[in-house]
């Protein structure tokens, strides 16, 4: 019998396959095509304490093995998530995790309150829409500050100091691949009391017209992800998961189970799954599929045997 | 999945597709077509020529790596749809003119086969194409071969207005409503990239006068009073 169920933390998920922010709206769109309770866990829309428009002009293009992206973290705001969508993530049967976005300490906070408190209210009625907050100290596309907090260790800390005093569900901690010191910013969000870690987050490329001659985005550079980042998240997972003690949901280009068992074998608890949902729009059931077959065929009953073996 | 039952040169650069699929569809609906592994990366959103009891017709125009792919299809090939999908275009009244400009003519046909006697406007910027079909289907049909279309059309004449192509005769289309005035109800579908086609990744987004709307799920058919088009 294959056990596919993984732990963060004190969560338990049913497998590791977990959707990556910002590639499965609120799960509404996908749950129209398979059963999105099959899932490990969903990771909602970026979200911020008001709605944001998002940015304009072009917003994506493809890349060799990738696509870059430039959504600029358009949201409906937290007040209209808990209202409109927490309902139905109550009815899910998998780890519902809100990701939390902010343009300033004080945003973060007020937005961790909100569902803290929405949490607290649901509890009381013996119900339950949100099991983990991811706090995305790392979106690169909002020029107000997001990415200085993604970048700079001791600008992230006081946003995961305070993020953390406000809030006593779980928290995992989003890294961006731009950070000056990648270890040594995981190891500050362990000291200052997160849960997990979800890495890694898009990486800041660019794309230009040479008839146009300027970039294709208005905001300049873009967020990078596909398969073309892979060997890079991996390299990270591996070298974050030699450093720190919490588990990490590793991500970055993963379109196959094998993919998905590389990231296990670097260190991650689970994994995310985001561009791959865009080209195969059935990619969380087919890569449960995918492990149990691997996992058949090289006779591994968990995966803890092969988790975080280099 | 489907089945490319035929794939057929229309023109330089120009294929019609044909594959074994049955679905419910609307006109102006589009599906999401790979014929792939891993790359390219993302699927392309292809609106739907026509559809019929054995399958149903895509036309593409060979712009990249892959439009490429799915011109080289060949009978038996398999093929990933996904779809339909988006809202296509509104139920119409009185007299009907459908405007396409480029790739934009491939939705009006399937258009014309549900909307009897529609006048048809089609632009081209080379040699025009499958002018037989569409004349079969068409009340009256026009063309214009490297102008623009949308000069031709007397907007006045017609109550409902269905148009579809590139962003420039897309703005064309709008300002012509605006600056004659006329009381034709007109649409635009617009041909924005996209990459899940159901709504999730908020890449395709249109700027309207009261919200962002996405061109996939919103769209790909919108009032074309409502759309805000940049540069």
């Amino acid at each position: 019998m294959i056990d596919l169920t993984c732990r963060v933390g004190n969560i338990d998920f049913k497998n590791p396959i977990v959707m990556a922010s910002g590639t499965f709206g609120f799960g509404r769109e996908y749950g129209k095509l398979y059963d999105i309770s099959k899932l490990g866990g969903i990771s909602g829309k970026g979200l911020t304490l008001h709605p944001k428009a998002g940015n304009d002009g072009l917003r994506v293009f493809e890349t060799p093995s990738g696509m870059l992206n430039s959504v600029g973290l358009e949201n409906p705001g937290i007040p209209y998530f808990l209202e409109h969508e927490c309902e139905n993530w109550e009815t899910l049967d998998t780890v519902r995790i809100v990701n939390l976005g902010g343009n300033s300490i004080d945003e973060y906070v007020m937005g961790a309150i909100l569902i803290q408190e929405d949490y607290d209210r649901r509890q009381a009625l013996g119900r339950q829409a949100v099991d983990m907050i991811e706090l995305n100290i790392s979106c690169p596309n909002v020029k107000e500050g997001g990415i200085a907090y993604g970048v700079k260790t001791c600008a992230a800390r006081e946003v995961v100091r305070q993020v953390r005093q406000a809030t006593s569900l779980p928290l995992t901690v989003k890294l961006s691949p731009g950070a000056e010191n990648l270890v040594e910013m995981a190891m500050m969000c362990e000291d200052e009391g997160a849960d997990a870690l979800s890495l890694i987050n898009t990486i800041s490329g660019m794309k230009i017209d040479v008839h146009r001659r300027s970039s294709v985005f208005r905001n300049l550079y873009a967020g990078l992800s596909g398969p073309a980042i892979k060997p890079i998240a991996l390299r990270m997972v591996h070298q974050v998961a030699q450093h720190v003690n919490i588990p990490i949901m590793g991500m970055g280009g993963i379109v196959s189970a094998t993919d998905v068992i590389e990231f296990i074998m670097a260190g991650a608890s689970v994994v995310q799954v985001g561009t791959y949902n865009f080209m195969n729009l059935r990619a969380g059931q087919d890569l449960i599929e995918g492990l149990v077959q691997f996992m058949q065929v090289e006779n591994i009953k968990s995966l803890d045997e092969i988790r975080g073996i280099l | 999945m489907g089945k490319v039952i035929s794939n057929e040169r229309v023109s330089e650069q120009v294929y019609l597709l044909k594959v074994e699929r049955n679905d419910e569809c609307r006109m102006g609906q589009f599906y999401m077509l790979r014929a792939w592994g891993n790359y390219p990366l993302l699927s392309r959103p292809i609106s739907i020529f026509n559809k019929s009891d054995e399958g149903i017709e895509f036309l593409i125009q060979v712009v990249g790596e892959g439009t490429e792919l799915l011109a080289a299809l060949r009978p038996g090939d398999p093929v990933t749809l996904e779809g339909p999908f988006g809202n296509g275009f509104p139920e119409t009244q009185g007299r009907v003119a459908l405007i396409g400009g480029g790739i934009g003519i491939a939705p009006l046909y399937y258009c014309a086969q549900q909307i009897p006697n529609a006048d048809i406007y089609l632009g081209f910027s080379k040699e025009p194409y499958l002018l037989d079909r569409f004349s079969s289907v068409a009340g009256n049909l026009y063309t214009n071969v490297g102008g623009y279309i949308v000069d031709d059309v007397d907007f006045h004449q017609y109550d409902t207005i269905l148009t579809c192509g590139p962003h420039g005769m897309m703005r064309a289309v709008q300002t012509k409503q605006q600056t004659t005035g006329c009381l034709s109800r007109v649409y635009v579908s617009l041909e924005n990239r996209m990459a899940c086609g159901i709504g999730a990744c908020l890449v395709c987004s249109v700027s309207c006068v009261d919200r962002r709307k996405k061109a996939c799920t919103d769209g790909p058919v919108f009032a074309a009073e409502e759309v805000l088009f940049h540069d």
